[in-house]
């Protein structure tokens, strides 16, 4: 059993503290905005998020007045089309996912007893990120330019340049821009709860809030990549007119839905777990118990995952696939009711075996539940086919959509408003106000949305902008509209409980309402996250470790001083969390907000063909994230141990699969590769649809491809005979092999273009060249950043960075190129070698 | 030579049975999509196409249940009850072992109920 270290002496303890404090601390005056402190970044994500949310609001009351009355002219069709589609983007990602991002960047440090997030520049350069993209598409509404098409944007509406005007490119770039800031924060938090939890704290020990955001993680990893992939052959379309989506030359519609879907799908689960997750915190507390059934809801956070990754297809009953592959789908989407209803079980059987304190986040709770199972069995009821035909693009649709969104994840969100607010500011919000609130949003969400399954029943299309007088739809409509501005006032009065003034309020408690997990330790007045890392031995650790929150404040545990004056945190191992290494965390900067600032600034070039302005912005952003990787990562520390406490002493350094910069390379190239998947499986879609997939058009040889696939082979085994050097300390083979490795790639990636390039494939003509040529652009980009890589580790090597014991970037860099070789293997055998075998 | 492989101790182990799932469902959505959109391909009627995604579906069953006798074992044969929540290695892997279980168990129904349709359904149907 590990125990705490010795009592500091009190001027000790001041002084750990003053230094720890200094490090740690906010820089004032308009640099506060340069802190990439989690604690900042994550209310300020989540304030966003807040504001974009009470935006898409105001854009759905319009909607409502809009269809009070029938045939009313409040607003034009257009400017209704508009409003519809930014309603549904805006909600989805700049609501939705960004809000699970923020609360988990705020909380999942200190409920896993860790100071930070491993890569805190990483998350406030995904902050910066969504702040931009969403201010872009949220913007262009004022310009009468918004995005016009629905959420979904299908071709070939959204695909004609007449029709959707620039909106349609607002929405692929600027969204394009938000899916990085959240594989983003997918990488930053799977290695922060793989590779950061508190020592201790073995994976049957992780809070459930952890569980379900490594399951959302990962679904980001699988599910954002597809949408990646529809939008650059959307952009395409768009932008140089090679055909995807376009029939008259081989193109077709429904690869975009299937990519949309294949994202859209586990989307909904990605915004649904999280906010169940807030409720394995709440539930708990409020029935003065730990969680019935712990591996239960693994069960469910895990199975769920997965599972929704078979139900895209049910949003495309209607479009004329066979019926036995919709049965598939269909049976799929009966069997996600099973994991989702265990955790609904769970919570109940948690509360009946404790004694609940109905305080109001468990009402936001116990509501949200209630509204959500009622979308979860009119779900079951749309998951039937020919039930489906019937309720396909009516209100039903729209009233199952609110239900399961609203319930389970705005209530859940709001519960979680007035858990976790006293962490925020030390005051706690008011009960009455959040009681008023509560039967409002739930009295008014019910009189808004019940009403739209009959109205759709008695068959009003969704998305039309009015309807006339004698279709039996008015009482009901009017109905919705009042409910909806009920809702919204219950909605305001939440905004208010949060924003009025509160300085003369006592400070709350700590742990006000007595819960079990370490978040509540963390001090709002601090930033240093704990003041020491504790070693964690229970799932409840305040509950059942009585004295530790004294001992953590107090200083006894891990790194309870900053003496180097750097940030610092621990990392452990993945099953035990056996401490590994300590972490020097990167602090204070300017360089995420110019790398975000200038990325954003080539998309938004991109979207208006600014070409010169689209190309300066890359090169700059180019520039600022090599200046950020080259004084902020793989730094090479003064020493190579450091005592951290409680008689343990600590490696600096990792490299290779024990290091977290290893992992979050290995993750981002797991995303990129299902990125890569979804262009093979357009492939072959496109190979399906047509007698001739071919259209009898020239393709790129068998020749030029093999030697391009083969030359790629050469680069990575020189990378790879850099790496073995390297561990030899052979600097002269080193820097050779890296040398051979640049010029192997260039002359592959020559090699690559010449098949497509030397046979006139046209990528305008029809669809067949223009597939061929994105594969082989998407490993020619691929291979530049290889070479990229590699002149890096070169750069390092002559500045005498890179040495046997301080190998981290060659490895990462071998590691990348592992994934770049198999993507080259496939792109080079798939276009040379599958034309021929037909 | 042993029968039953060796326990392994990982955290990926977990993700056994949804990760067979995942291949069965790939499997059955891609071979009906392709039969379907190319009939003439290989020649096959769709009853072949039923007996395919039938012998999947038992390879796919037998797995399921190989990892979940795999899981069990390392549950210690259910001797133990849960929450398992000491904190030593030996109720992390029993933990482990219960969570997996409890995986092979709903996937097991969910690779039941993907291949339902193909008892019921006797042509591709568009």
């Amino acid at each position: 059993m590990t125990v705490p270290g010795p009592r500091a002496s009190d001027e000790e303890r001041a002084a750990q503290s003053e230094r720890l404090r200094k490090v740690w601390e906010n820089p004032r005056g308009w640099r506060y905005w340069t802190s990439v402190n989690n604690t900042q970044v994550g209310l300020w994500y989540a304030s966003t998020a807040f504001i974009f949310l009470l935006f898409a609001g105001a854009l759905a009351l319009i909607m409502r007045a809009q269809l009070a009355w029938p045939d009313s002219d409040l607003v034009s069709a257009d400017f209704y089309n508009q409003l519809f589609t930014l309603h549904g983007t805006v909600m989805m990602f700049l609501f939705a996912v960004p809000i699970f991002e923020a609360v988990a960047i705020f909380l999942l440090p200190p409920m896993i007893g860790a100071r930070e997030l491993p890569f805190p520049r990483l998350g406030a350069f995904g902050f910066w990120s969504f702040f931009l993209g969403g201010i872009f598409v949220c913007g262009s509404i004022f310009f009468d330019a918004a995005p016009s098409s629905g959420w979904f944007m299908y071709p070939p509406l959204a695909t004609d340049e007449k029709l959707s005007g620039i909106g349609a490119d607002i929405w692929l770039l600027g969204l394009s821009f938000i899916e990085v800031a959240s594989i983003a924060a997918a990488v930053e938090l799977i290695v922060g709860i793989m590779k950061c939890r508190a020592p201790g704290m073995r994976i049957n020990l992780m809070p459930l809030f952890a569980w379900y955001l490594l399951i959302v993680a990962g679904m980001i990893l699988f599910a954002f990549p597809p949408l990646i992939a529809g939008d650059i052959l959307f952009e395409m379309q768009r932008m140089f007119d090679w055909p995807f989506f376009d029939p008259a030359r081989g193109g077709d519609p429904l690869l975009w839905q299937h990519l949309f879907w294949i994202f859209g799908h586990p989307e909904v689960y990605i915004i649904f777990l999280p906010a169940i997750a807030l409720l394995a915190m709440i539930v708990p507390t409020f029935s003065r118990r730990p969680i019935v059934g712990y591996s239960w809801i693994v069960l469910a956070a895990v199975g769920t995952g997965f599972l929704s990754f078979g139900l895209w297809v049910h949003h495309m009953f209607a479009t004329g696939l066979p019926q036995i592959s919709l049965a598939f789908f269909s049976a799929a989407s009966e069997a996600v009711a099973i994991p989702t209803a265990v955790q609904i079980f769970v919570f109940i059987a948690t509360m009946l075996a404790g004694r609940v304190i109905l305080s109001t986040p468990m009402l936001f709770g116990a509501g949200g539940i209630a509204i959500f199972v009622i979308g979860g069995l009119t779900g079951v009821m749309v998951a039937i086919a020919p039930f489906d035909w019937q309720a396909h693009d009516t209100y039903f649709v729209v009233a199952h959509l609110h239900y399961v969104l609203i319930g389970g994840m705005l209530f859940p969100v709001a519960a979680g408003i007035y858990y976790y607010y006293p962490l925020i500011d030390a005051k706690r919000l008011s009960d009455t106000l959040g009681r008023i609130a509560f039967w409002l949003m739930f009295v008014g969400f019910n009189v808004t949305f019940f009403p739209m399954h009959l109205t759709g029943l008695l068959g009003m299309p969704r998305r039309v902008f009015t309807y006339p007088a004698d279709l039996g739809w008015n009482f009901l409509n009017l109905v919705s509209s009042v409910g909806a501005y009920v809702f919204a006032f219950g909605v305001l009065i939440v905004v208010w409980d949060v924003l009025r003034p509160k300085h003369r309020e006592p400070r709350a408690e700590q742990n006000p309402w007595n819960a079990g997990t370490l978040e509540w330790i963390s001090e709002p007045e601090e930033n240093w996250g704990v003041r020491s890392v504790p070693f964690v031995s229970s799932r409840y650790p305040l509950w059942e470790q009585p004295t530790l929150a004294r001992e953590i404040s107090e200083g006894r545990w891990y790194l309870p001083d900053a003496k180097e004056g750097r940030r610092e945190g621990l990392v452990t191992s993945v099953l035990d969390a056996r401490p590994e290494q300590v972490l020097r965390v990167g602090g204070t900067s300017k360089v995420t907000i110019v790398s975000a600032f200038s990325l954003g600034a080539v998309f938004i070039a991109l979207t208006f063909k600014w070409w010169i302005a689209g190309a300066i912005a890359a090169f700059t952003c180019f520039c600022a994230i090599l200046y950020w990787l080259w004084t902020g990562t793989a730094e090479i520390p003064e020493k190579p141990e450091k005592d951290v406490g409680v008689g343990l002493a600590l490696p600096l350094y990792a490299s290779g699969p024990s290091s977290v910069g290893w992992w979050a390379m290995f993750i981002t190239m797991v995303g990129d590769s299902t990125a890569f998947a979804s262009l093979i499986f357009g492939y072959f879609f496109y190979w399906t649809i047509h007698e001739d997939f071919t259209a009898s058009s020239a393709g790129p040889g068998m020749m030029w491809p093999l030697v391009s696939a083969a030359l790629f082979v050469f680069a990575w085994l020189a990378t790879l005979a850099a790496r073995h050097f390297n561990a030899l300390e052979r600097t002269a083979f080193v820097r050779a092999a890296l040398i051979m490795a640049l010029a192997l790639t260039a002359v592959a990636s020559a090699a690559g273009i010449a098949g497509p390039w030397l046979h006139a494939m046209n990528p305008t003509a029809h669809v067949y060249p223009a597939i061929v040529w994105v594969l082989v652009c998407w490993t020619v980009v691929h291979a530049a950043v290889g070479a990229a890589m590699i002149a890096y580790c070169l750069a390092r090597s002559l500045a005498g960075r890179l040495t046997k014991t301080h190998d981290m970037d060659l490895r990462n860099v071998a590691l990348y190129w592992h994934f770049l070789a198999i993507t080259a293997l496939i792109t080079f055998f798939v276009i040379g070698l599958f034309p021929e075998a037909l | 030579m042993r029968l039953l492989p060796r326990e392994i101790e990982t955290f990926w182990t977990l993700f056994t049975g949804p990760a067979i799932w995942a291949g069965h469902f790939l499997i059955c959505y891609a071979s009906a999509a392709i039969f379907c959109a190319k009939p003439a391909l290989l020649g096959m009627e769709f009853n072949s196409l039923r007996l395919g995604i039938a012998f999947v579906t038992v390879v796919a069953l037998v797995a399921i249940a190989l990892s979940a006798f795999l899981a069990w074992r390392q549950w210690g044969f259910g001797a133990h009850d849960p929450p398992h929540d000491d904190p030593t290695r030996h109720d992390r892997l029993l933990f482990q072992g219960f969570a997996t279980l409890l995986l092979a168990g709903l996937s097991f129904v969910a690779v039941l109920m993907t291949a339902l349709p193909v008892i019921f359904v006797s042509e591709c149907l568009r």
